[in-house]
């Protein structure tokens, strides 16, 4: 299935994405890319991105650093940025990017022509950033895994919300439709 | 350690005993000999000092000698434990004739502080046994009158054919060489009369020196002290370039590399670097010391660097080329080079499966630059979260599964339970972690949105806790 256009990252910027469901969309979006991934997450972070449960391949490509200060964590990622070969940094810095920070890793996404993903914590977004997504997980049915993606801050388009239904294990997304309103009770199936 | 006056030993464990390994001439002169064990070494020697030998150190000592003796000969092997054999085929007469070098020899020892012993033989055997019975030269053409008074266990034969020798009379190679060879053959094996034609010249026998193992250091002197940052780089790549050579001819690559500066004040100053992978590419070396060199202080200047590589490994002959799979390969290496420099190797890491059930033993954490990419077998049952981390105890769950709980500080509530999943302990290893027992997992949608992989221990009733988070 084809990927669904508004949900890719712009390539060779760097982006960011909030709320609890941002792991697994930047795990979305690690899987749709091809080549070597980079996650760079402090050393004392406990959440570890659990290999069985990763989508299909993308545990082979993943390289994980793990720096003792935010200092360090930035360099790798402006390092990784400015790399040519790597396709996606995600970084989870533990503070709030300055503007310095912030366009420095812009200007080496650019540089490198490498795609950057930064998980932060809730408001603590940069002004450099491209895009900034909320992502949420939600409630569905039982056979479907629903997340809700909502686009809240784009430099080049308009914004907007997504409710999706990604597994978590492969590339493909389901977009769901939008719940539509019913004008009468609906009767049981005879 | 001072030089010890009186009888002294070096002993060593075999067995469940003590055996005298090495002993000084005052010793020797007491009736103490080689091997002997030490209990009756101190009973007839009551005042003798011994220490503990370290055969590692000693070998070491002694390949240090070899190097050291190659002043003498161009083949210099070791011999046993404890002796150096040198061909000295043509080179005598550059020290004055034989006696002469062998005086040399002992002198330049001496000085040392080594006692030695040496013989001079057209023979490696005749040369080995007269060695170790006192010594000496002998002449061109006098082999057999050289050795025939040395006992028959100077030839190299094994213990068990000595004694038998000298059960039938037989003690002195004189003794052997008057004997007709074939019912000696025989009767003691050809190992005897191959030993003995070695030692008498009938069947050759090479000096086999080893070829020494290639070294991988370079070293540029200047006449002017250097300072500039680019004098240094420029240094750096004329020593990159020979080493990378050496490294080539050897199929070699490098693995760690320390360049050492010697300031004009004679301080020293090295820079180390790792790499991600075996390499030997000049230029991609040089751009990781490119940091560390800005950091030097050079003083009044730097006027001696030394280049070398520390830690090698086997590098074959690879395809160079445009394929950009090659290209991307080396680029990422380079990354990781990097990367690992700063932040330290053992912080660049990758994922790797491995076999077990156990949730946090289920992947490893490998440095990258010390394994490779492994590609997870297609991995069956149930769904594994793509997050986990440390078990963190969850608040107010009620039944089996819980209804609703409190986990960091939010309030949920279950919409839909899957499990349970048994997970047992893996009882041979003592993790501190599973003393609880087995573990019942669950898979927990809650109506707030997240999806939590619970667990409780059913057979210690320790409560219920979160260990992971699913897409």
């Amino acid at each position: 299935m084809k990927i669904p256009e508004p949900l890719n990252l712009r390539p060779h910027r760097m982006h960011e994405a909030e709320g609890r469901g941002r792991r697994s969309f930047a795990l979305f979006q690690a899987a749709q890319l091809s080549g070597p991934l980079v996650w760079i997450l402090p050393a004392h972070a406990p959440e570890l991105p659990m290999l069985p449960g990763l989508p299909q391949d993308v545990g082979a490509r993943l390289h994980i650093l793990r720096p003792t200060s935010e200092a360090d964590l930035l360099w790798c990622t402006e390092e990784c940025l400015r790399a040519a070969p790597v396709s996606l940094v995600i970084a989870e810095p533990s503070n709030p990017l300055s503007l310095t920070a912030g366009r420095r890793l812009q200007l080496a996404a650019e540089a490198g022509r490498t795609t950057g993903l930064m998980l932060i914590l809730a408001g603590a977004g940069s002004n450099a950033s491209e895009t900034r997504w909320q992502c949420e997980p939600i409630a569905g049915t039982s056979d479907s895994t629903l997340h809700s993606w909502a686009l809240n801050k784009n430099k080049s388009g308009t914004i907007a919300s997504w409710d999706v239904n990604w597994n978590g294990t492969s590339a493909a997304v389901h977009m769901v439709s939008e719940t539509g309103k019913r004008c009468q009770p609906a009767d049981a199936p005879r | 350690m001072r030089p010890a006056e009186g009888s002294f030993a070096l002993t060593h464990r075999s067995g469940n005993a003590d055996h005298l390994h090495c002993l000084n001439p005052t010793a020797s002169a007491q009736g103490l000999h080689r091997g002997m064990a030490l209990a009756d070494a101190r009973a007839i020697c009551p005042d003798l000092a011994t220490r503990p030998a370290d055969l590692v150190r000693e070998a070491g000592a002694l390949a240090s000698l070899r190097r050291w003796a190659s002043r003498y000969a161009p083949m210099v092997a070791v011999d046993g434990p404890d002796g150096l054999m040198a061909d000295i085929s043509g080179v005598p007469h550059l020290f004055g004739g034989e006696a002469d070098l062998r005086d040399d020899l002992h002198a330049r020892l001496e000085r040392a502080g080594l006692h030695a012993a040496s013989a001079i033989a057209g023979t490696r055997g005749a040369a080995h046994a007269l060695a170790r019975h006192g010594g000496g030269i002998i002449a061109d053409g006098r082999l057999a009158d050289g050795i025939e008074h040395l006992p028959i266990t100077a030839l190299r034969v094994d213990r068990a054919t000595g004694e038998a020798l000298s059960r039938v009379g037989l003690v002195h190679i004189a003794d052997l060489i008057a004997l007709p060879r074939a019912p000696l053959a025989r009767r003691f094996g050809p190992g005897l009369v191959l030993r003995l034609d070695q030692a008498l010249g009938a069947q050759p026998e090479p000096v086999a020196a080893a070829p020494d193992a290639p070294h991988f250091g370079v070293r540029l002197t200047l006449a002017d002290p250097i300072g500039l940052h680019a004098d240094v780089i420029a240094g750096l790549a004329r020593l990159l370039d020979r080493l990378c050579a050496k490294l080539a001819s050897a199929q070699m690559g490098a693995r760690r590399l320390r360049l050492e500066l010697r300031r004009v004040d004679r301080g020293m100053t090295h820079i180390d670097i790792g790499l991600a992978r075996p390499m030997r590419d000049p230029a991609r070396i040089a751009a990781l010391f490119a940091k560390g060199v800005d950091a030097v202080d050079a003083g009044f200047g730097i006027d001696a660097l030394r280049l070398s590589a520390t830690v090698t490994e086997p590098l074959g002959p690879e395809q160079i080329g445009s394929g950009p799979t090659i290209h991307h390969s080396d680029a990422l290496a380079d990354l990781l080079s990097s990367l690992g420099n700063r932040i330290g190797f053992d912080r660049v890491l990758r994922l790797l499966p491995a076999t077990s059930l156990i949730p946090e033993r289920s992947f490893i954490l490998a440095p990258a630059a010390y394994s490779m990419p492994e590609h997870a077998s297609h991995t069956t049952g149930p769904q594994r979260p793509n997050v986990i981390f440390p078990p963190e105890p969850v608040h107010a769950a009620l039944g089996i599964p819980p209804a609703s709980f409190r986990w960091r500080r939010m309030r949920l509530t279950t919409l839909r339970a899957t499990g349970p999943e048994r997970i047992t302990p893996e009882w041979w290893f003592d993790d501190p972690a599973w003393r609880n027992g087995l573990r019942d997992y669950w898979r927990i949608e809650t109506c707030e949105g997240p999806r939590l992989w619970l667990f409780h221990t059913p057979q210690s009733q320790a409560g219920w806790y979160v260990q992971g988070e699913f897409a």
